[in-house]
């Protein structure tokens, strides 16, 4: 193999769970703060994944105290403690960009197939 | 001491550090070299270590150079490069390794840029250009390159369209992220000169001390 192959590979995860745009997903991020270490959850519902190895990322949105906020990690991301799966979500495109446009119900995902 | 090796440059990926940053690295492929001519003073004027790097067939190479490799004989190599320094403690057919490096050293990496053939002014110089509507007539020219009647002709070294790339270029003070010997690959932060498969040399940074990071 490709020594930039083998590096990216070895530093790929392989406890992500499988998950795609319109799902709600928990991300747990490790934050350091000074000499400590704390777990912060972030909730919300993948917009946009980008494949690419080690370059893939994920982008999460929520809306905290009426402000839509956005995170995007690196999937690979040694600063994730561990992703959550919520719930599913049934949409039709594979970036949901036109959520940002929406408020309230409108905004809101289907869940998928019951 | 020698204070560099040769290698080839594979390419750019990215690695996570420590602390969960998204690191920009050059993965280098460095073989051990092997020490081709010990270059002394009282014979050569300097003292100097050739080494080669690249294996080639006997036949790729012609019949002088094929006898001067053969004094080493470790096989026949398409790069020879000199690094000045002492040469004491190393015999002609030693090989060297990546182990001279470790995470956190400086180096300077010397390469060959990427061609970009006969460029115009704006990529070459930096030019700011024209306006590109408006009904502009003066898009990417270089526009004025002096006076008239005097001087009467161009200044030397006036900056002009013309050759870019395949220039020489030494790129200082860059971090060894990680040495992998299993690999025979060096990870440098940050970028490098030349294209993929293009040799380059590492050597130690010569404005920096050892450690850092």
């Amino acid at each position: 193999m490709n020594p930039i192959e083998f590096i990216e590979k070895e530093q790929m995860r392989g406890d992500i769970p499988d998950f795609n745009t319109g799902d709600t997903v928990k991300v747990f991020i490790r934050i350091i703060e000074g000499q400590k270490q704390r777990i912060q959850a972030f909730e919300g519902a993948v917009i946009r994944r980008r494949m690419g190895e080690i370059r893939s990322s994920f982008t999460v949105r929520k809306v905290s105290y009426g402000v839509g906020v956005e995170k995007t990690f690196p999937l690979h991301s040694p600063s994730i403690d561990h992703i959550e799966v919520v719930s599913r979500g049934k949409v039709r495109r594979s970036r949901l960009y036109y959520l940002r446009g929406l408020r309230g119900k409108k905004a809101k995902i289907k869940e998928a197939g019951k | 001491m020698t204070r560099g090796l040769i290698g080839k440059k594979l390419g750019m990926t990215e690695v996570f550090s420590e602390d969960g940053i998204f690191v920009p690295v050059t993965v280098i492929e460095v073989e051990p070299s092997v020490v081709v001519q010990k270059k002394t003073s009282a014979k050569d004027g300097y003292d100097a270590l050739q080494l080669g790097y690249g294996r080639v067939s006997q036949r790729k190479l012609t019949k002088p150079l094929q006898g001067h490799l053969r004094k080493a004989d470790k096989g026949y190599f398409r790069i020879l490069r000199e690094f000045k320094g002492d040469t004491e403690g190393y015999e002609v057919g030693q090989e060297i390794s990546i182990d001279m490096f470790a995470p956190g050293d400086f180096v300077d990496v010397v390469g060959t840029t990427k061609g970009k053939g006969f460029a115009g002014v704006i990529k070459r110089h930096g030019f700011g250009g024209g306006r590109a509507s408006h009904g502009s007539m003066f898009h990417r020219a270089p526009g004025s390159i002096g006076a008239s009647a005097d001087p009467s002709r161009v200044f030397k070294g006036t900056k002009l369209p013309g050759h870019m790339g395949t220039d020489r270029k030494t790129v200082q003070n860059l971090v060894v992220w990680a040495v992998r010997p299993e690999l025979n690959a060096l990870l440098v932060k940050g970028a490098v000169p030349g294209n993929k498969n293009a040799f380059v040399v590492v050597k130690q940074a010569i404005k920096k001390g050892k450690e850092g990071k």
